[in-house]
């Protein structure tokens, strides 16, 4: 991965906004992430329905104009679940982003800015998390914590760690023998000062896009955690669990399981099209590529 | 090159050593009573005790991880809690339907992923650069499970085509097999080919970009003989890195796949296993499942030593 | 000469498909929600052993019927002793079990003594806990003495976790069941079916079918496909599923709402306060919509209850108007217990659906009256722990599936803490009562003291959901104990 040549500058920033502006993947996946987000947020003061209230007697209703998704088998009305679920999904997915840069990023600069033994140490640490598949970890940790949107996070989140410390790792790895810091260096800077006020704002467009992805799959973790009964737990509505509650009447009522699965498919490829957008946007050679 | 997979070796054998102790310590921890599980709730507590008495519950911490440890490096994996027959036999029993899928779903992950990915690459930029990527961009953001509904509801349940679940086994032939397992692979596998497919393009364009292909294609060698002698031989290294991680998350996948399609393969055994407390399956399925996940990034090292000869010496 | 064998046995079984076409069907294969951990009934709890193997390979010395009645099973005839202590079996001769051992005297005591001995495993130890002594009389005729008379003593022998079992195969029967009833174990593809086959030689009347497979279906949105191409004939307990209706209108099948023996409730920790409250819990007992909470949790099948008896049995007494749905009156009673802000709580819940769903709309419910349930799911194993071992729990929800079995709120430290001396004597009655009038004056009284007492929130009575092709018969409608009943299966030609 090629850095940009000099340390990042204002006018570079300005230069951002007008390139997002004719950046047609960051301008689709930024309408859509502020869709579902403002969607999220609406959910806190308003609803169509509340979520919370069960009529049972209006269980199963097709779509219609009173409930434009239809209601579910205890007459919840679906488009208010999709609502307050986005809450959840994003809710999961942030914290979870939270924790892996949170750890993984000062691990990985301090692995790149240590070298040696600790650099070896962190990496093989590493590479014995990437060994788990995450998911199977995420199973056993929700079924021994038990299971709740709180274990969720943290199955997800630890499993971000390794992957933020490999990006930061590798990015200020790339920055360390640049001719700005060896000036820093002959400066007298030590090497959390020139961390901190050199190597974090030269990789946290890296840590950006990662981040955006890692948010992405954070959805598509907690929507399956949430489906085998691991993640948020009702009565709290979430995506995931909307589907496993469709999947057996789904001959009846096929959209009960359409209207969560499109929910998903929306929010995560907002994301990726946001998070490409920002990589092409930071990175030219990348942008040549897309 | 001996060196450099002998570290890699090495590195996978600590994997290894700590992953059954995180394992075992986890699973130490989790709440609940096999025994009392297994009487349920009328059982008397001494007939609890006697049951546990009768599975050795009562032993030390230490002595029970290192008896599971030395039964493990005997494939002498213990009984199951539950079923209360020998845990290598519940293993293989399911791994033969949990590893073909696995290996169904990858190879045809590959075998769509790649040539979209050079077919792409070669047309950057046009219309059918446009369309495969765009499904690509959609295909990264399917649930599989989801994915896996759908098919369910279009090919087993409306098109009645292949059955909606379960697995005949492979003694009711290969074909009924195949028939059970295909609808599962499609959804492993497709997620992932969008994954695999953008990978390629994109290592694809990066190699097309290099100077000693401009240079190949300036002294005027074919396109074709550019594009497959030189630039996928380059391109294949961040593809197989992929394909590595790739095999770890679909035996994952399985896990969830396998639920949708209640396949008797790991994924199902594991899940049991946790909800009934069957602890000494749980453990053996995640060393068998982390074994397997440590083999085959070894090979993916291998691969690079093979195809990247830079990589015998330099590394 | 192996292969001579397979070619004859290839052309046998030609030969025999081929005359299949002609008679009746003789093979049948039922789906099964849950796959056993293991075929012993008296090793486990689980029901799903006993709805393989009970009276299809395992016999005991009575049997439970279709109606709930006690049959003579292995014991042709018996003889009570008129303080009600000592009971006479007279056994069937000529029994064997299926790896060719005989049966007699010896197995029965064995096979008792063995359930209740100090380092029995048997999941039901308390059905055994009036024996005193087991004794060979001669081969065909065992004395059992009681410590004290007890009514049910040939109801308990009835159960799964009391059929007789061979000293030679008792340890392997979890693997390899050997019993003497009409069909053998043939094999079992863990996590896909379970094969039974007809016996050689079974003593008893002969059944119609050779074969039977158990297949193991989990999935309610995988049961329906099953049935609708063929690969299973029945589903004796049907997942619950929306897509029932579908199946109701196909003439190819027939669905059977039944009952079971499982009292579905809302159980309080009776001393942990506010449940200590008889206002509480009467204000909850009307907070609770029993219809709401059978059309969602249940698909609308279930009989509401109004007390812990299964409304099919004889002593029943209908109480269901004890609490009806009146949120006024539960706010009112909420409001002379202190409380008329509501509290917060928790409802714990186990996995089955019933629990899951119904807790959600009962915690709905709940709210209404100001009540505010935190949701905790929890797997069945720490279910065990924290809410029936500890009594860690405010509330939770879970279908007591053992028959007749409304003594349990008698037994000390049971999960619910509830203690009523006029209750317990009751129960004390009935045990040393064997007049069924008195008997069933007994069961109603006690009904009628849990009901006043709001001990628990009493919901419904679980349904049997069975569905079968319309050419299968002898399946059973009810399900008074836990059993799929094969010995009067057949097809009608």
């Amino acid at each position: 991965m090629t850095m940009p040549a000099a340390e990042p500058t204002n006018s570079q920033e300005a230069g951002f906004v007008a390139q997002a502006l004719r950046n047609r993947s960051f301008l689709i996946g930024f309408v859509i992430t502020v869709f579902i987000a403002g969607m999220a947020l609406l959910s806190f003061f308003w609803t169509p329905y509340d979520v919370t209230k069960l009529i049972v007697a209006d269980r199963m209703l097709p779509p219609s104009a009173t409930h434009l998704f239809g209601t579910d088998q205890f007459g919840r009305d679906v488009l208010s679940m999709i609502m307050v679920g986005a809450r959840s999904s994003i809710a999961v997915a942030l914290v979870a982003v939270g924790i892996g840069m949170g750890l993984g990023v000062p691990l990985g600069c301090w692995a790149a800015a240590r070298g040696g033994i600790v650099d070896d140490l962190l990496m093989r640490f590493n590479d014995v998390v990437f060994a788990f598949p995450a998911l199977l970890s995420a199973i056993i940790i929700t079924a021994i914590l038990g299971p709740s949107a709180t274990n969720a996070v943290i199955a997800i989140g630890i499993f971000n760690i390794p992957v933020f410390a490999r990006v930061a790792r590798a990015g200020a790895l790339a920055i360390w023998p640049r001719e700005f810091i060896l000036a820093a260096r002959a400066a007298g800077k030590n090497r959390t000062q020139i961390t901190v006020e050199h190597i974090l704002p030269n990789i946290a467009n890296l840590l950006l896009v990662q981040g955006t992805i890692q948010f992405a799959l954070g959805i598509l973790a907690e929507a399956g955690l949430s489906y085998v009964g691991l993640g948020v737990q009702p009565p709290m509505p979430s995506w995931g669990r909307m589907l496993f509650d469709a999947q057996t009447r789904m001959m009846v009522a096929p959209y009960l399981a359409l209207i969560p699965g499109f929910a998903i498919v929306f929010t995560v490829l907002g994301l990726n099209l946001l998070g490409d957008g920002i990589s092409d946007i930071i990175d030219p050679k990348l942008r040549r590529q897309r | 090159m001996t060196a450099y997979l002998l570290k890699r070796l090495l590195i996978g054998i600590a994997t290894l050593a700590v992953a059954s102790i995180v394992v075992f310590s986890m699973l130490e921890i989790v709440p609940g009573d096999p025994a009392r599980l297994m009487l349920g709730m009328n059982a008397t507590p001494d007939a609890v005790q006697a049951l546990r008495d009768q599975m050795g519950l009562d032993q030390p911490v230490i002595v029970r991880y290192f008896e599971w440890i030395g039964g493990l490096l005997t494939l002498d994996f213990g009984k199951s809690y539950t079923y209360s027959v020998p845990v290598l036999d519940l293993v293989t029993e399911r791994v033969v339907v949990s590893l073909p899928l696995a290996l169904i779903a990858l190879a045809l992950s590959t075998l769509i992923a790649i040539p979209v990915g050079i077919f792409s690459a070669e047309r950057r930029g046009r219309a059918a650069d446009t369309i495969s990527m765009g499904a690509a961009q959609i295909g990264v953001a399917v649930p599989n499970f989801w994915f896996a509904l759908l098919l369910i509801y279009i090919f087993a349940v409306w098109l009645r085509l292949v059955p909606a679940g379960g697995f005949p086994g492979w003694s009711a032939g290969i074909w009924p097999a195949l028939k059970a397992l295909i609808l599962p692979a499609i959804a492993l596998a497709l997620p992932q080919a969008a994954i695999l497919a953008r990978v390629t393009r994109s290592a694809m364009l990066e190699v097309l970009g290099e100077d000693y292909i401009r240079t190949a294609r300036a002294k005027g060698m074919p396109r074709r003989t550019v594009l497959w002698r030189h630039a996928l031989r380059n391109a294949m290294i961040p593809v197989l890195t992929i394909l590595g991680l790739q095999f770890a998350f679909l035996l994952a996948g399985t896990i969830i796949i396998e639920n949708v399609f209640y396949l008797p393969g790991l994924g199902r055994l594991i899940f049991q296993a946790i909800t009934q407390r069957d602890l000494i399956v749980v453990e053996s399925v995640v060393m068998l499942l982390v074994a397997m996940v440590v083999v085959v990034n070894l090979l993916v090292d291998l691969s690079y030593a093979i195809v990247d000869p830079r990589l015998r010496t330099n590394r | 000469m192996k292969s001579w064998k397979t070619i004859l046995a290839a052309a046998a079984l030609a030969l025999a498909s081929s005359t299949a076409a002609m008679a009746a069907r003789t093979d049948l294969v039922l789906g099964v929600v849950l796959e056993p951990p293991h075929l012993d009934p008296t090793a486990g709890a689980a029901a799903a052993i006993d709805e393989v193997v009970y009276a299809n390979v395992f016999e005991g010395l009575t049997r439970i019927g279709s109606k709930g009645e006690i049959l003579p099973d292995l014991a042709e005839s018996w003889t009570v002793s008129d303080d009600g202590k000592v009971y006479t079996f007279k056994l069937h001769t000529g029994v064997k079990f299926h790896d060719g051992t005989d049966f007699n005297a010896d197995d029965v005591k064995f096979s008792l003594d063995r359930a209740r001995a100090e380092n029995s495993t048997n999941a039901q130890k308390t059905l055994f806990a009036a024996i005193d002594t087991v004794e060979v009389i001669d081969p065909a005729t065992v004395k059992v003495t009681l410590k004290q008379p007890q009514g049910s003593f040939l109801y308990n022998l009835g159960w799964g976790d009391a059929v007789i079992v061979a000293p030679e195969s008792a340890e392997t029967n979890k693997e390899k069941p050997i019993g003497t009833g009409p069909f053998k174990f043939e094999s079992w593809a863990k996590g896909s079916s379970i094969k039974l086959v007809k016996a050689d030689g079974y003593w008893g009347d002969p059944v119609f079918l050779d074969k039977a497979e158990f297949r193991i279906i989990p999935d309610a949105a995988a049961a329906i496909p099953a049935l609708l191409s063929g690969d299973v004939q029945a589903f004796p307990n049907m997942p619950l599923g929306d897509g029932l209706p579908q199946i109701q209108s196909d003439p190819r099948f027939k669905v059977v709402i039944g009952s079971t023996e499982g009292e579905t409730i809302l159980s309080m920790n009776n001393k942990k306060p506010p449940f200590d409250n008889l206002k509480v819990r009467q204000a909850i007992s009307y907070a609770l919509d029993r219809k709401a909470i059978i059309d969602g949790a249940s698909n609308g099948f279930g009989t509401p209850i109004g007390s812990h008896f299964a409304p099919h049995n004889p002593a029943y007494v209908d109480l269901t108007g004890t609490y009806p749905h009146d949120v006024a009156k539960a706010k009112e009673l909420l409001k002379e217990a202190g409380l008329e802000n509501g509290f917060k709580t928790t409802l714990k819940l186990p996995p089955p659906p019933y629990a899951r769903d119904g807790g959600q709309i009962i915690a709905s419910e709940l709210r209404e009256i100001g009540i505010d349930a935190e949701i905790i799911p929890l797997e069945w194993a720490d279910w065990l722990k924290q809410v029936f071992t500890e009594k860690d729990y405010d509330m939770s929800i879970v279908s007591h599936t053992e028959p007749n079995d409304i003594d349990i709120y008698s037994r000390k430290d049971y999960y619910f803490n509830y203690d009523n001396p006029a209750f317990n004597k009751v129960i004390e009655e009935l045990n040393l009562t064997s007049d069924e009038a008195k008997r069933k004056e007994l069961y109603g009284q006690a009904q009628k003291i849990l009901a006043d007492d709001a001990v628990v929130g009493f919901l419904f009575e679980l349904p049997k959901i069975g569905v079968w092709d319309a050419k299968v018969e002898g399946l059973w409608d009810n399900a008074p104990i836990q059993a799929t009943d094969l010995t009067k299966v057949k097809w009608a030609d």
